[in-house]
């Protein structure tokens, strides 16, 4: 199947580096051209390039799936600010990468997340009950209560544990598709990042051994514009993200992350890709980051409201709406039963997942080894009394 | 029974691990066709090939953290780290992923990885050769770490991190690689990961060392005994967990204490060690603790004699504990 390509102008054009020098004899013209983005459905959700075929029912659940991504988060900010929850992390606009790359895996695929990827653990089927206990750290949280709220982890679900560090995942995907492939089993290993993440020495290695190696990976750079603060333009200077996979000898490709329909298409190719044995894969999802970077995040002091202006007209949620719609598929009546039915469904996870007791305190010792040795006993006895 | 050094023993029970472990992975830079810059793996390419001895490319980061991913998915890694100098590139993935994946996860994901490394000075490595880390990764939550000081110990206790459940990062003496022969049992055998052993009874003062400063400090016991004093020494050998009963059980008996090792003495795994006999044992003592260590600077290229422990440095530090 073809896509669309449109390219998206990098406002660079003016730079001095482009300007007539004899160095230029010695290079590429083809790579001084933008990276090109796919495409599937424009900002009005008209079709520019074939759609991917994916059945009508398969297409509700993807939209579903976004409204519930959104909806949640709404929920936990709002949770936030009535100091029930201490700290969030939401993924506001950044739904089409996160439903749209989970639909392209198998249950058997392995996931190697980051911290913004709750709508990818909910489609993979983390209860959304058990993600607010995560989130509370309460004793019914998978994690124990042991980090703070959004690394979540279930084993369960092929979905690994979050940490903190920014992308110390990636290298760590690589040795979970090798080990795939050591077993002969048919299952990939993917992983999300961000742009701030690409800068890291991890990211360098992850991509170097993967490609030497040829590991059944797919890497997925969420671009949302920002690392905290800082923009993309200030955290990398090539054009795109994607070109980064050349210096690697991997493919890398651009794709629009707020068109659902191009996410689906090119990260379903890339997983077949990667699944048949051709090695890794590079995905970069352009898309932004519409809150801040938690809630403890001042996004007035560095991002400006009118920048968020044309992305707002590029929302994937309304985006692929009027699509459905255009396809008569969904209504504003078939929205608003959804809606309520969401509503509830997180009342019932939020109220569930708030009537549940803190961790208990002497758990705190457990896992550090798997057999608890000498010295955790002895400060555990020594903590719990004086707790007393 | 066999004789061999330290580094063929280590090459044993690597290569009869994976033989044991068909899915068993060993991973890092130059272990293929060169076999190691130290040949730890010499040969173990050809036996069982390179999807399960991968050369890597040059980058600690990347060794450590697709070791941590493989491990993750239950396939039982061994990461070779060329020189413990070197280690510090795949710091994070260490202390901040490998130590804490099992607490972090709530049981739910573990990954014990070995990652072995060289260590120590005594072979004109200079600075960034010669380097004693143990410290900073006895001070991470998660981690088990451990030093043999001899042929038969390297074998068994690398045996016994490769069939633990925590990840162990297992230091090897690199200047006592080849410098003697030792039996070693031909039948399989392991040797516990939190036992503490005896080197020599002695009544007077307790020596505690660990890696290539025990067979220093036997050299020192034999010239004290010369003159009549009775070392006792104690190779710690699992450092974390301490195997703190059988340090108590010496200390108890000698009431005096010389604690030797070559990394900087500064926050050094002997102060660990004093401060838990202070908390301990402090009515037992009939002395100050003393600390013979390598000095708190880097380790000097030409220098390094100076720098090193000695048998006499240890033996000056018996003086002051007898003296006391």
């Amino acid at each position: 199947m073809e896509t669309t390509i449109v390219s998206q102008g990098s406002g660079r054009e003016q730079d001095p580096s482009r300007l007539e020098h004899p160095l230029h004899r010695y290079l590429d013209p083809v790579r001084a051209v933008p990276h090109p983005v796919v495409q599937v459905l424009d900002e009005q959700g008209i079709p520019v390039g074939p759609a991917p075929p994916i059945a009508a029912d398969d297409l509700l659940q993807l939209y579903r799936w976004m409204v519930r991504v959104r909806v949640f988060d709404t929920r936990m900010v709002n949770l936030q600010r009535q100091g029930r929850v201490a700290f969030f992390v939401p993924s506001w606009g950044e739904e089409a990468v996160q439903i749209g790359t989970a639909h392209a895996l198998e249950p058997h695929d392995w996931i190697f997340s980051a911290y913004r990827e709750q709508g990818t653990a909910m489609m993979r089927g983390y209860p959304p009950w058990k993600l607010i206990c995560q989130i509370l750290g309460n004793g019914e949280d998978l994690l124990k209560g042991r980090q703070m709220p959004d690394h979540f982890g279930a084993a369960e679900y092929r979905f690994t544990v979050a940490s903190s560090p920014v992308g110390t995942q990636i290298p760590q995907a690589v040795g979970g598709a090798l080990a795939l492939r050591l077993r002969g089993e048919p299952s990939v290993a993917v992983t999300y990042f961000g742009d701030g993440a690409s800068s890291t020495g991890d990211f360098h290695a992850g991509l170097t051994f993967a490609a030497v190696q040829q590991a059944p990976v797919v890497f997925f750079c969420k671009n949302n514009g920002w690392a905290i603060s800082l923009p993309t333009a200030r955290q990398c200077r090539a054009e795109r993200l994607a070109d980064k996979a050349i210096g690697y000898g991997l493919p890398g490709i651009t794709v629009d992350g707020n068109d659902i329909l191009a996410v689906c298409t090119v990260a379903r190719d890339a997983v077949d890709w990667a699944r048949s044995g051709r090695g890794p894969v590079l995905l970069e999802f352009l898309t932004q980051r519409m809150g801040p970077h938690s809630t403890a995040d001042d996004v007035t002091r560095y991002r400006p409201n009118e920048l968020l202006e044309p992305w707002k007209k590029r929302d994937p949620i309304h985006r692929f709406r009027l699509y459905l719609e255009g396809r008569g598929l969904w209504s504003v009546a078939a929205e608003q039963e959804f809606r309520a039915e969401v509503d509830e469904w997180f009342n019932e996870a939020i109220r569930r997942a708030e009537h549940q007791p803190p961790p208990a305190p002497e758990t705190m010792f457990d896992d550090v080894y798997a057999v608890t040795p000498w010295h955790l006993h002895e400060q555990q006895d020594e903590v719990l009394q004086c707790r007393k | 029974m066999p004789e061999m050094t330290l580094v063929q023993a280590v090459n044993s029970a690597l290569r009869e691990e994976m033989r044991r472990d068909p899915g068993m992975v060993l991973l890092g830079e130059d272990i293929g066709n060169l076999g190691g810059v130290f040949r730890a793996t010499d040969g173990l390419l050809g036996e069982f090939g390179e999807q399960r001895v991968m050369d890597t490319p040059l980058n600690e980061c990347g060794v450590v953290g697709v070791a941590i991913g493989m491990a993750m998915l239950g396939v039982r890694v061994c990461a070779e780290i060329q020189f413990a100098d070197f280690v510090y590139p795949g710091f994070d993935q260490i202390v901040n992923e490998l130590a804490k994946i099992r607490y972090r996860s709530g049981g739910q994901f573990s990954a014990p990885v070995v990652i072995r490394m060289p260590y120590g000075g005594g072979i004109r490595g200079g600075l960034y050769h010669s380097q004693s880390p143990e410290a900073l990764f006895v001070h991470t939550a998660g981690l088990r770490v451990v030093i043999p000081s001899n042929p038969y110990d390297a074998k068994g206790l690398l045996k016994a991190a490769l069939r633990g459940a925590d990840p162990v990062i297992f230091m090897e003496p690199k200047r006592i690689y080849r410098a003697g022969r030792a039996e070693v049992p031909t039948e399989d055998y392991t040797v516990p990961l939190d036992c503490a052993r005896v080197v020599r009874p002695g009544a007077d003062v307790t020596v505690l060392a660990y890696g290539a400063m025990v067979s220093l400090c036997l050299e020192a016991a034999d010239r004290a005994a010369a003159a009549g004093t009775e070392l006792e020494v104690l190779d710690i050998r699992t450092l974390w967990p301490l195997d703190i009963e059988a340090v108590l059980a010496s200390v108890r008996k000698t009431g005096r204490v010389v604690i030797v090792h070559e990394a900087p003495r500064a926050c050094g795994y002997g102060a660990e060690l004093a401060a838990q006999l202070c908390e301990r044992a402090i009515d037992v003592l009939q002395a100050p603790i003393v600390r013979v260590t390598g000095a708190d600077t880097p380790v000097p290229y030409a220098l390094e004699a100076y720098y090193l422990p000695d048998a006499a440095r240890v033996l000056h530090g018996v003086d002051r504990v007898l003296k006391y």
